[in-house]
């Protein structure tokens, strides 16, 4: 399949080098392998790929494997971190010129989203930091783009200076800041139109624009979706420009978004902000680590492994696996676990963060509300030992009883039983320990 | 038959201006892969896993996406094996015999399909801003001139303006465009264009659709509607659904071809945005993986600016430097 995760592909070599107390060369090459394979998969570009693999394996090779995890995980672990470094901490904060009006800049291919993003970011600025933006037409080569931009304005009640199509972006760019100075708009995006990095008379008029509104931001906006060109689109507008930032639009949808570490890579500016639909609300600040771990295809599956390793001690993690792989997983460690689990924040959110976690049937019905789980604690503590191990001797008058001492319902015991076959249920899928044959734990986390 | 010669050939029996337009368009696309392609050949005479290696980054590179490269690769090591290849020259019409020959397998589809008795009924998909609109100006404009009375839909009510652009389009090449409100049942205004294409008899009718996402399941659901009121007035139509596809997009490309194929039966590609330095290598793969022919491409942003696509050509355009060495060499010899 093409667009399998990391974790997926590296289910079959995480499994061959399990257990080992050091990460050899070999491991490290057939890891690097599936990562360099996954990150291409993602779009990142590959020169891109081929640094960053580098930089893996100098750190992977021959590093001590912390006790919780696998070597396979560790090498994840670098991976992740490597990425993160890479695509840089959260910077959504916008430069603002101290002698107002500010001036906001976005530049882009055709089509990449300029001027749904200028609506998106004058809205989230003029909320977030309270002020009073202008928006201006500086597109005057696409059909109706001028009527796009008032549609948006007219929207967001707020004003668009236009001059029509028939004079400069550059005549209308300058004449836009004098309008602005002299309505006492204290921020101003200009929309310019689309174009291809290649076309020099264009990226030209680009320059223009920019030496006549001395912007304090220019905003690359880039599809989520580029592919390998990315990098020449970034180098290219940024070589121009000097951007001061990108914002990665249409993010909402299903792609890896690997432009973005392409983008990052080559221009060295922060990706500022996401664009996730097509309404004027769906801007939201980037958030680095998400955006690394959508591009491995991993869910959150690090997080996970750095809060498990955090939580969870390791080796009553190895017990309990051995018990849910033999079944004899009962109440009471059913309860252990709820205790461990807790600690490491939302069950729903555990849940969603395990790779391939989506796709077990059986999973939503097994899932604990989160916030029903100190009732659940209560129920089980008013068991019996012998009804803690053997939930199928709870008889009607047994779960009257449980009931009562728990401060539950009837209902709620019933609940609670029924969770717990389907969870074990699960488990046993997890485990894949159909037909007698056991097949080790996919998801080799600790505490499973 | 040398492949490069039956290229040729076929080649010369064209239009000049057809293959100039298209050369001129696919020029950087040609250089920096072929280019690339011939750096390659001219650093290593030998065949060996470096320059495999290398080769796979070249069309990786080009978007045409990780697992197609790596088949293609296998592929082409296998011919190299059974016909003894050692030099990478040689190997160079391997390449170029491989990667047309996946391009090249059905050539008559990727012609427009017409209904011979009665109106012709085209629907436009795609994801947002990949160049939908533009595309079907440019189409309006291309059947005009061959004598055909066209009409346009404005079946995108969502985005912003869309209604006014395609409006200018209409002015441009001189064709009507049946349209609602902004915010409108897209279904409806198709509808109400189905119904008046009827009665003014005109030969085509293009419907413009809303970009978008194909995750979305509500919004492809809309689009299903929309190809069900098209099939619903008019059997057998659309004669043709066409996916529009950004050559700047990388691998997910396929998804788009993948989820709009499932939702509304995609019978054809038109890839735009090859005026850039994007190299639509996402051709190839799709056609490896999904078998949909390409029908278009868009050169640019002007009415004149769409061609048909033809896989010969595409290929030349690709690796008209390697015919021009190949010409070279031959007069050396
Ligand atoms: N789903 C989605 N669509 C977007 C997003 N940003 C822009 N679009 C859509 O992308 C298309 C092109 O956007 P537009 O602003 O016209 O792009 P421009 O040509 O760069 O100005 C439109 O259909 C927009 O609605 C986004 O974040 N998510
Ligand atoms: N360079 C170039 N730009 C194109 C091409 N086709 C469309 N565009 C531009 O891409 C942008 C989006 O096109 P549009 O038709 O509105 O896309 P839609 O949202 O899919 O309908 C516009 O700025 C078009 O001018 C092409 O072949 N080459
Ligand atoms: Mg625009
Ligand atoms: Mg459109």
């Amino acid at each position: 399949m093409a667009f399998e995760g990391l974790s997926d592909r590296l289910q079959e070599t995480i499994k061959k080098i399990r257990g080992k107390g050091k990460v050899s060369e070999a491991d490290v090459k057939q890891m690097t392998r599936e990562v360099r394979l996954a990150l291409l998969e993602a779009d990142v570009n590959f020169k891109v790929v081929k640094d960053f693999i580098n930089r893996v394996k100098e750190r992977a090779i021959g590093q001590e494997v912390l006790k919780s995890l696998t070597p396979g995980q560790q090498v994840i672990k670098i991976v992740q971190d490597e990425l993160a470094g890479l695509m840089g901490g959260e910077q959504s904060k916008i430069q603002f010129s101290p002698k107002p009006p500010t001036v906001i800049m976005l530049v882009g291919l055709q089509g990449a989203g300029k001027t749904t993003t200028t609506g998106k970011l004058a809205n989230y600025i003029r909320k977030a930091n309270n002020k009073n933006p202008l928006l201006v037409a500086a597109d005057v080569y696409r059909p109706a783009a001028i009527k796009q931009l008032q549609t948006l304005g007219g929207q967001l009640s707020m004003p668009v200076f236009t001059m029509g199509d028939k004079e400069s972006p550059v005549t209308i760019a300058k004449e836009a800041i004098k309008k602005a100075k002299e309505d006492h708009h204290d921020i101003v995006f200009i929309d310019t139109a689309g174009r291809l990095h290649v076309d020099d008379t264009l990226m030209e008029e680009l320059e223009e624009i920019k030496a006549v509104t001395d912007p304090n931001e220019i905003f690359l906006v880039v599809d989520a979706m580029t592919g390998q060109d990315a990098v020449n689109v970034a180098e290219s507008f940024n070589e121009r420009l000097n951007i001061t930032g990108a914002i990665l639009t249409k993010l909402d949808g299903d792609t890896r978004g690997g432009a973005a570490l392409s983008v990052k890579a080559v221009t060295g500016t922060p990706i500022k902000f996401v664009g996730m639909g097509e309404k004027l609300d769906a801007l939201e600040p980037f958030h680095p680590e998400r955006m690394a771990s959508r591009i491995l295809g991993m869910g959150d599956v690090l997080s996970l492994i750095e809060k498990a390793q955090a939580n969870v001690d390791a080796e009553k993690a190895k017990e309990m696996e051995k018990k849910l792989r033999t079944m004899s997983f009962t109440f009471d460690d059913f309860l252990e676990q709820i205790g461990q689990v807790r600690n490491m924040g939302p069950l729903e959110d555990l849940l969603a963060m395990m790779p391939g976690a989506g796709k077990l049937k059986g999973l939503k019905d097994a899932k604990i509300d989160d916030k029903k789980i100190g009732q659940i604690e209560a129920i089980i503590r008013s068991m019996t030992p012998l009804e803690k191990s053997d939930p199928d001797i709870i008889s009607a008058s047994r779960k009257k009883r449980i009931a009562l001492g728990s401060g539950t319902t009837i209902q709620d015991v019933n609940r609670l039983l029924k969770q717990f076959k389907d969870m074990k249920k699960m488990m046993k899928q997890f485990m894949g320990n159909t037909k007698g044959k056991k097949r080790k734990n996919p998801f080799n986390l600790p505490f499973m | 038959m040398n492949f490069f010669k039956k290229i040729k050939n076929k080649i010369t029996g064209q239009t000049e201006s057809v293959t100039e337009k298209f050369k001129g368009g696919l020029t950087k696309t040609r250089q920096s892969f072929a280019s690339k392609v011939n750096n390659l050949v001219k650093r290593y005479r030998k065949v060996d896993e470096e320059f495999f290696e290398e080769l796979e980054e070249v069309m990786i590179s080009s978007d045409v996406g990780v697992n197609t490269v790596l088949e293609l690769i296998d592929q082409l090591k296998d011919e190299a094996r059974t016909r003894n290849i050692k030099e990478t020259e040689e190997l160079k019409d391997v390449i170029v015999e491989v990667l047309s020959g996946m391009l090249t397998k059905k050539d008559e589809e990727n012609e427009l399909t017409f209904n011979p008795n009665g109106m012709t009924i085209f629907l436009v998909v795609g994801v947002n801003g990949v160049g939908k609109t533009t595309t079907i100006g440019k189409l309006a404009h291309k059947l005009k001139q061959e004598g055909k009375t066209v009409m346009l839909a404005a079946g995108d009510t969502f985005r912003a303006g869309a209604i006014d652009q395609l409006e200018v389009w209409g002015e441009r090449s001189g064709v009507n465009v049946i349209k609602h409100q902004e915010g409108s049942d897209p279904a409806a205004v198709v509808y109400d264009a189905l119904v008046a294409a009827k009665s003014r008899k005109v030969d085509v009718l293009i419907c413009d659709t809303a970009g978008r996402l194909q995750n979305k399941v509500n919004l492809m659901n809309e689009l299903e509607k929309v190809k069900r009121v098209i099939a619903r007035e008019y059997p057998g139509a659309p004669h043709e659904v066409l996916l529009v596809l950004d050559a700047t997009t990388g691998q997910n490309a396929l998804s788009q071809a993948k989820q709009f194929s499932q939702a509304t039966g995609v019978t054809g590609i038109v890839l735009t945005k090859l005026d850039g330095t994007a190299k639509g290598g996402i051709v190839l793969a799709i056609r490896h993986e999904l078998d949909i022919p390409v029908k278009l491409i868009g050169l640019g942003e002007g009415i004149n600016d769409l061609q048909t696509f033809d896989s010969d050509q595409f290929v030349y355009g690709l690796f008209s430097d390697l015919f021009s060495e190949e010409t070279e060499s031959d007069d050396h010899e």
